[in-house]
């Protein structure tokens, strides 16, 4: 009986063994018989090695960084919780909280871009200028070493990107994050997107998302929508390529960033 | 006494394990045909050939949407020779730029198969948006 | 063994369906959450981590709490934790089913969870404590299970349980420090920026998860016939009080180092808890309520008098388990995200529907507790009678 049910198990366990490796021998067997399809780039794709921004705050006046703001917001299906729902579209839409709301890009006071740099003598005019805070895409991002799933990344080119497929909705990069440029959707975001851009999907519930540096603009060859639509304040380039426009910019200029202290090396440089 | 006990229980058994048929009886039809569009029915040839698609489109798009998000590639070159926008829903090359019609085309089978993929609930049809 | 589980007299059934009774209505309220999003929250943009993060921190507290008697019992022949050794880590074992549920319940996209296990991540701390909370307890359950059957049967635990039973102590350690790991490690973060954190959440646990044993032995002598022993109950006392007290002078520090050195970073936390910021104050009663209770916890187990007390110890015990509950979950989670990285305060509050989700993971923690607790009792009856 004893010896019986061993060599039972030991047969078992061969057998699934076999059943196990089945696959992987069919897949080493099948490889090479037809040729691997091939995954590009397209041809007028805007590359660099990493990718960096300078806002020229001399050229950000209220109108302009409005603009900004919105041509993000339509670029991305980003949700806008001031939206008046449409009601036959999306019946029962519960009432907002506007603490929960979803931000890329958006208007700060120097105080609060610049906690550490507050300063009871600044020049006044700093007051008033409007400042625009957004994703970093830091060399060494928090975010990307807190994320548990790697849906948060950063991409060979510098830049720090999620990925809605992959993220479980934890929220520790955005305890991570010391800028506070992430957001979580907190609720199905689709009934406060005033006009659903096709070029770009919108979120479901239980995501956290950001600037993603118009990563899908890039693809295709043309400008972040900010810079688009800022007026010259606003320039996207190769912070590794010496002869790039963002290079010469801070070459010329002095430039300053969030936090510098922390080491997280943002990309995001403001010329004052 | 017991040995009754245990018969019901074993009867409610069958019958719950049993529910999924229970449910259908009368109501089986015949497996649908996704509807193909004009434009790709003059296009001839997917990704794919026909059959492969049909078994492998999930994990096809989950290599495409590995590959755009995090690789930033997004052109893919078929074994076929022909060369498409690793994408759903944007642009004339995408999968929705020559099936247009995802109710006819992606609804049937899923809605037969009682698959409900989430593409959908960030992914939009130029048709959704459009009502 | 399982079966002593159901047989029990009609109070025992009573207790279960009540707490089955919370744990159906809190899942009707997660099915909302779970339709319609964490919108049902209090939870905001800038207090992004809430009420289920904060208990699910205090819990593995009240978890690593348990080797506060294996450590005497195995390590050091402390005869008289023999009959509670069993209770700390079934405690331990339900509390970590909580904390594991306080987790899911805290995600966005719960069905996604095992994408964790699936893009394995040794950068991320989340996936470290995913790993030494589901080690330790497995470890508890095997080890609680296996040594309490020996008992039944009267003969020896098994010569494989005692490596386990040493692994379980570094275990025990780890999974506390690695969950203030979570915090204390993000470069934005003044409030939890300190390597004291890990120290001070131990030294908390050890004063939190002691202090519930003690109630629960109390409860237990209360209806079972099974005597934990006066004289255990009285060192697990003297544990709180050395852990409490060493809590407190982290504490100390660590206020010391942030007003001393001035650094506004830092200092905006404790600030906006104990004084308010910018006229936002909810959490200023709170904090108090706290350290007060948290000083009498201590007079009152440094005193051998009060500490030998039958009466008032349990009163004690609930003062101190309040008093570290709202000291390292209500003010250590919402003093870290206020004021935000911008420097805006915004104050968060759990909603109702938040709070019956947390009731109906505690209601599941404490079926589970029942259960264990019944069968250890039950044990010991069955071999002293």
């Amino acid at each position: 009986m004893k010896k019986s049910r061993r060599s039972f198990l030991k047969a078992a366990g061969v057998t699934a063994l076999g059943i196990g490796a089945a696959p992987a021998i069919k897949a080493v067997a099948s490889s090479g018989s037809v040729a691997a399809p091939v995954k590009t780039k397209k041809a007028e794709a805007l590359n660099a090695k990493r990718w960096g921004m300078v806002i020229d705050t001399n050229k950000l006046t209220d109108e302009v960084a409005e603009n900004i703001v919105h041509a993000c917001k339509k670029a991305h299906n980003v949700p806008d919780f001031d939206h008046e729902p449409d009601a036959e579209k999306y019946p029962d839409t519960q009432p907002v909280n506007k603490t929960q709301e979803i931000k890329w890009i958006w208007e700060e006071h120097f105080e609060h871009a610049f906690p550490d740099k507050e300063d009871e003598f600044l020049a006044e005019k700093f007051r008033h200028l409007p400042f625009l805070v957004t994703c970093n895409h830091c060399k060494n991002a928090p975010c990307v070493q807190a994320c548990p799933t790697q849906a948060t990344f950063k991409r060979e080119d510098g830049i720090v990107l999620m990925d809605f497929h992959r993220c479980i909705g934890c929220r520790f990069c955005m305890a991570a994050c010391p800028f506070g440029s992430r957001s979580f959707n907190f609720r199905d975001p689709r009934p406060f997107i005033e006009e659903i851009n096709p070029d770009f999907p919108t979120r479901s519930k239980g995501v956290v998302e950001k600037c993603n540096l118009c990563a899908e603009r890039l693809a295709k060859g043309q400008q972040p929508a900010c810079a688009e639509v800022s007026e010259g304040a606003i320039t996207v380039g190769d912070l590794e390529d010496p002869a790039s426009k963002v290079r010469e910019l801070l070459a010329e200029n002095y430039a300053i960033r969030r936090k510098q202290e922390l080491g997280t090396e943002p990309s995001v440089y403001y010329i004052m | 006494m017991s040995k009754n006990a245990i018969m019901a229980g074993l009867v409610v058994f069958v019958a719950m394990a049993l529910l999924p048929f229970w449910y259908n009886i009368g109501g089986s039809s015949a497996a649908p045909e996704p509807e193909l569009s004009e434009k790709a029915k003059a296009a001839q040839k997917c990704v794919l050939d026909k059959y492969d698609m049909r078994a492998n489109h999930m994990s096809l798009l989950d290599e495409w949407r590995d590959s755009v998000v995090r690789d930033a590639d997004r052109l893919y070159e078929s074994t076929n020779g022909k060369t498409f926008q690793m994408s759903l829903s944007t642009g004339e090359e995408s999968c929705l730029g020559c099936h247009t019609d995802k109710e006819k085309f992606c609804d049937k089978c899923h809605t037969y198969a009682s698959v409900d993929p989430y593409c959908w609930e960030c992914h939009t049809t130029p048709k959704e948006i459009n009502q | 063994m399982l079966e002593i589980a159901i047989k029990g007299s009609k109070k025992y059934w009573i207790w279960l369906g009540l707490l089955l009774a919370v744990m159906t209505v809190a899942f009707v309220v997660y099915i909302d959450q779970f339709v319609n999003g964490l919108m049902i929250t209090g939870m905001s943009r800038d207090v992004s981590w809430g009420f289920y993060i904060a208990n699910f921190t205090y819990l593995v507290g009240v978890a690593a709490g348990g080797v506060m008697v294996v450590i005497p019992y195995y390590l050091h022949d402390y005869e008289r934790f023999h009959r509670i050794t069993i209770l700390g880590e079934f405690l331990a074992v339900a509390s970590l089913i909580m904390c594991l549920l306080f987790i899911v319940v805290d995600l966005g996209q719960p069905v996604r969870m095992l994408n964790v296990l699936l893009y394995p991540t040794p950068h991320s701390m989340l996936f470290w404590d995913m790993c030494v909370l589901n080690g330790y307890l497995f470890l508890n359950i095997v080890i609680g299970w296996k040594v309490l059957e020996a008992e039944r049967n009267q003969v020896k635990p098994p010569a494989w349980t005692t490596p386990l039973i040493y692994l379980s102590i570094p275990f025990a350690i780890g999974i506390h420090t690695v969950t203030a790991y979570l915090y204390c490690g993000l470069p934005g973060r003044g409030f939890w920026l300190t390597a004291i954190l890990a120290p001070r959440f131990l030294a908390s646990a050890f004063a939190a998860g002691p202090s519930v044993l003690i109630l629960l032995c109390y409860l237990i002598r209360k209806i079972s016939k099974f005597d934990p022993g006066w004289e255990a109950i009285q060192t697990l006392s003297k544990i709180v009080c050395y852990a409490l007290i060493a809590n407190v002078f982290f504490f100390f520090c660590e206020v010391f180092v942030v007003f001393y050195s001035k650094i506004p970073g830092h200092m905006s936390h404790l600030q906006y808890l104990f004084a308010g910021l910018h006229g936002h104050n909810a959490l200023v009663p709170w904090m108090w309520t706290s350290m007060i209770l948290m000083f009498i916890g201590i007079a009152l187990t440094v005193v051998p008098a009060f500490r030998s007390n039958k009466t008032l110890l349990p009163y004690t015990c609930a003062m101190i388990i309040i008093g570290t509950w709202i000291d390292k979950s209500l003010g250590m989670i919402s003093g870290g995200f206020v004021p935000n990285p911008l420097h805006h305060v915004t104050e968060y509050a759990p909603t109702f529907k938040e709070m019956i989700i947390s009731l109906g993971v505690f209601a599941t923690g404490f079926f589970i507790l029942t259960i264990l607790f019944k069968l250890a009792t039950t044990v010991k009856e069955e071999v002293r009678g």
